[in-house]
């Protein structure tokens, strides 16, 4: 890791800002109350940093927090530089402004699990900078060397005459010596590191046991109402006419109109609008997606499959070999619909006046949310301010591009005088909201006179996630959605650096994306690999058996020129004791992806009885994500990731029936409950490459690590998901 | 309506058949109680009521007139936090946090009525509990955890 004298996280411009956000706090200390307005105005724009004279010190945090860890890795970064505890530092959610936007997305998002890589060297060298700032004030006040202090838990310190000073009793000094933020300073030595790489619980997590940790749907505005919406029972529907006769009868509801969304009932309290909203008399045009039906999306994509698609890469003669093989080998894998079902429900609170919106959000994605509402209503991007509350899961689901649930409340609020909050009932969530695509991949392969793979083409249909929306340009490459073929490539494709780690010598694969009807496609966590990390990694197992190899033997075999999975399914095959019987009833499995650039891997125990109901006994995880920021935090993203893949994989299915999903609540859309929780074991491998998250790279290889298992075990191979439409209960 | 909530009683103003949920929530402001999908099905509303943990969003708030209401707000002393909480703090159980109430309020019950469980019992105990972040496994954990301080303690 490079660790040398360097700012390549904060240009010139945004650390004399960021100095002058100290300066600017000693002369004036913001308070909380008006920090949002601080913020806006500008005075603080560029800063991460905030020292007020009390010695609070404030990051301002812009990214997201729905359970990632962000706030814990973004204060662990700066408290390792700045010399605090991380836990005194406040975090405010940064202003919705471009000079918060994630240097990686151009956008105010937190996605793709980019944030503790993202955020690795310009939070600490914000810290880092302001700490120079600091030694640079104690040593002219004290009229000694900087090589004489130090900093620790927010105080400079000079040893020789026991001085100290807290650093919000420096920021005057700083003001009037007129001290600026240094061009280059050194970061610590990973050696020298007290906090990074260091196991630490969770910056929030005392809020979070006692029940004070405010998510968006706890806040309460004065004088708020509480709407719910009657949403069309088939996507993309529109209300008709309705009769709100009776619903207006009912106690506390205050008023009921039309909106995009549907049909919103307003009330003095959340159950009063829920209730009244079951008495509402509505006509609905089902629209056009009334005859949408998933079994038709299968036929649909399976014939397109048959056909010719984009071509996204032709290493070799990969045509030219399966026609010539002896046997080819063939397989459809087809993957459904899913929700993500947070379990914090969608909610939003808008208020709107004539010339300004604010929205109280607990989103992944501050600037679209912003750019959508502002065109919606005509108003300039910034007079929309984003308050971003803690957020009860999120997986994906709030990083919509449609701005669903935020633009609705702000339709809801509009012609009000008082703020709205909007909250999901668990049906709506299931039935109205946006879905990880189905997909079919069609696949076929051969093998060369020792066994090994020789030929692979696949072709994969599905609804694009990005086709047509504002980041077309930088994730469709030829008309073909980079997400749709996450992990399939050998070679770098667009944006992403990054495919498979084998290497295959005979490699095609081409893509369809299937008409934009029925549903909004949406990123769900470790987003294409959810299905291509199936179609891949089973059908490579399905190569394996064909040729008598061992299926991790095979992988180590086509990862020899990918140091770094080589090392992780090496570690693999010893963690998991992989060459060791198991017994009757009894498989085991295993995938192998890399997410981001970092590899993981998981080998999974089952055991099966007659009936197809199943355990699984241990999942064993290796993973690179380089240096290893907080290893207590990964270790849960990784048993979590685990967790929502393999509820996914086991029941996890949103079937459409003429238009309408059949789905409701957890009762139908299952999801996995602590006795069906395997034992984790999770081995991070050390290294000193620069962190990579974590949040998404253990959710891709465990649905075919499982499938895989139950094919060994039982010798049935499963090729459509869930397992249990095929007869495997997850027990 | 009166109910007893966390020790201290109360005025309701809400409709009798108003999920005591909502009641919590909306009238007496103490969200830390969860909605999660309103038909007992996820057990992130779960509140102790005369001592039994139940799902507060299918429990209409008539039913619990009269009675101890306790929530997760009810459960630290001031500043002082339940063996369970601080076992969970240990543990570092919380992702999202979103379920984490329901999951206290389930394992203080099962720890009143069985001090030692075995993993099984855990999960059993607590199966009704759906944590989306799949914090499961430092639940587990912090069960047993917790199960040891209350046992430490009453030593003392």
């Amino acid at each position: 890791m490079s660790h040398s004298s360097m700012n390549a996280g904060l240009s010139r411009r945004q650390l004399l800002q960021a100095g002058g956000a100290l300066l600017f706090a000693a002369e004036c200390p913001i308070t909380f109350a008006t920090k949002a307005n601080a913020a806006g105005g500008g005075a603080m724009m560029n800063s991460f940093v905030r020292i007020d004279p009390s010695n609070v010190i404030t990051m301002l945090a812009n990214h997201s927090e729905f359970g990632n860890g962000a706030y814990t890795v973004m204060t662990m970064m700066l408290a390792e530089e700045l010399d605090v505890d991380y836990r005194a530092i406040q975090i405010e959610a940064a202003p919705t402004s471009p000079d918060y936007y994630s240097p990686l997305f151009r956008e105010y998002l937190t996605a793709g699990s980019v944030t503790t890589g993202s955020t690795w060297l310009p939070m600490r060298t914000a810290g880092a900078k302001a700490r120079a700032m600091l030694i640079e004030a104690a040593a002219q006040v004290w009229g000694v060397s900087q090589a004489e202090l130090s900093t620790e838990a927010g105080e400079v310190y000079h040893a020789r005459t026991g001085q100290r000073r807290p650093y919000g009793q420096l920021l005057e000094s700083i003001h009037r010596l007129k001290i600026m933020p240094p061009e280059t300073v050194s970061l610590k030595d990973p050696s020298d590191f007290k906090v990074l790489g260091k196991p630490t619980q969770r910056y929030e997590g005392a809020a979070k046991v006692d029940g004070s940790a405010q998510f968006g749907i706890d806040l309460k505005l004065p004088g708020m109402l509480h709407g719910a919406i009657a949403r069309p029972p088939v996507h993309g529907g529109r209300v008709v006419s309705f009769d709100a006769t009776a619903a207006l009868k009912m106690p506390g509801v205050v008023k009921v109109k039309a909106i995009g969304a549907g049909v919103v009932v307003l009330a003095k309290s959340y159950w009063q609008a829920q209730k009244a909203r079951g008495e509402l008399n509505i006509t609905w045009d089902r629209g056009d997606n009334d005859g949408v039906s998933s079994e038709q999306f299968y036929r649909d994509y399976r014939a397109l499959a048959e056909q010719p698609g984009i071509l996204a890469e032709d290493i070799g003669d990969a045509l030219g070999a399966l026609s010539g093989a002896d046997r080819v080998i063939e397989s459809v894998y087809e993957m459904p619909l899913l929700a993500h079902a947070t379990l914090e429900p969608l909610n939003c609170i808008a208020q709107v006046s004539e010339n300004a919106c604010t929205i109280w959000s607990g989103t992944q994605y501050q600037s679209n949310d912003q750019e959508v509402i502002s065109r919606f209503l005509g108003i300039p991007q910034e007079q929309v301010t984003v308050h971003r509350p803690l957020m009860g899961g999120s997986f994906g689901r709030r990083s919509s591009k449609t701005a669903d649930f935020t633009v609705e409340a702000v339709e809801a609020a509009m012609g009000e005088s008082v703020p709205v909050k909007i909250i999901w009932s668990r049906e709506e969530d299931i039935r109205s909201g946006h879905y990880r695509p189905l997909f079919v991949h069609k696949m076929r392969g051969s093998l060369d006179a020792s066994g090994m793979p020789d030929a692979w083409h696949q072709v994969a249909v599905g609804q694009s996630l990005m086709q047509g929306s504002k980041h077309d340009p930088a994730y469709m490459v030829r008309g073909i959605d980079i997400y749709s073929l996450d992990g399939c490539l050998q070679e770098p494709f667009g944006v992403f650096p990054y495919g498979t780690s084998y290497q295959i010598p005979h490699h095609r694969v081409e893509s369809h994306n299937a008409p934009r009807v029925g549903i909004v496609p949406q990123e769900w966590r470790s987003v294409g690999h959810t299905h291509t990390g199936i179609a891949y990694e089973c059908f490579l197992d399905e190569l394996a058996d064909a040729g008598e190899i061992d299926p991790l033997e095979l992988r180590l075999r086509l990862t020899k020129g990918h140091a770094r999975m080589n090392r992780v399914l090496r570690v693999l095959r010893e963690k998991s004791q992989w060459d060791e019987p198991l017994g009757a009833g009894r498989g085991r499995g295993m995938a192998a992806r890399i997410y981001s650039v970092s590899p993981i891997a998981q080998a999974v125990e089952v055991s099966v009885a007659d009936n197809g109901d199943f355990t699984i006994d241990r999942v064993v995880c290796v993973l690179d994500c380089g240096f290893a920021v907080n290893p207590l935090g990964i270790e849960g993203q990784v048993e979590g990731g685990i967790a929502f893949g393999l509820g996914g994989a086991a029941f996890g299915n949103i079937d459409i029936v003429n238009g309408e999903v059949q789905q409701s609540n957890f009762h139908d859309y299952p999801v996995i409950r602590m006795p069906q929780m395997p034992k984790v074991e999770v081995h991070i491998l050390p290294s000193d490459e620069p962190p990579t998250g974590v949040g998404e790279q253990a959710t891709a290889p465990i649905a075919p690590a499982v499938a895989n298992a139950l094919f060994n075990a039982t010798g049935r191979r499963v090729r459509r998901f869930p397992l249990s439409s095929q007869g495997f209960k997850l027990v | 309506m009166k109910l007893t909530v966390n020790g201290t009683e109360v005025d309701i103003a809400s409709e009798g058949d108003t999920p005591l949920l909502w009641v919590l929530r909306d009238e007496l402001d103490l969200v830390g109680t969860k909605y999660g999908c309103g038909m007992a099905q996820c057990g992130a509303c779960t509140v102790h009521l005369a001592g039994q943990p139940v799902r507060s969003c299918v429990t209409p708030v008539s039913a619990a007139a009269g009675k101890a209401v306790v929530t997760i707000e009810g459960q630290a002393d001031g500043a002082a936090l339940t063996a369970v909480q601080r076992a969970w703090l240990e543990t570092d159980v919380a992702q999202c946090g979103y379920c984490q109430s329901g999951q206290i309020m389930v394992a203080t019950a099962l720890l009143k009525e069985n001090p030692a469980p075995t993993d099984e019992q855990i999960d059993t105990a607590m199966a009704g509990n759906v944590c989306r972040c799949g914090t499961y496994p430092r639940i587990r954990k912090a069960v047993h955890l917790a199960a040891k301080l209350i046992a430490s303690e009453a030593m003392v």
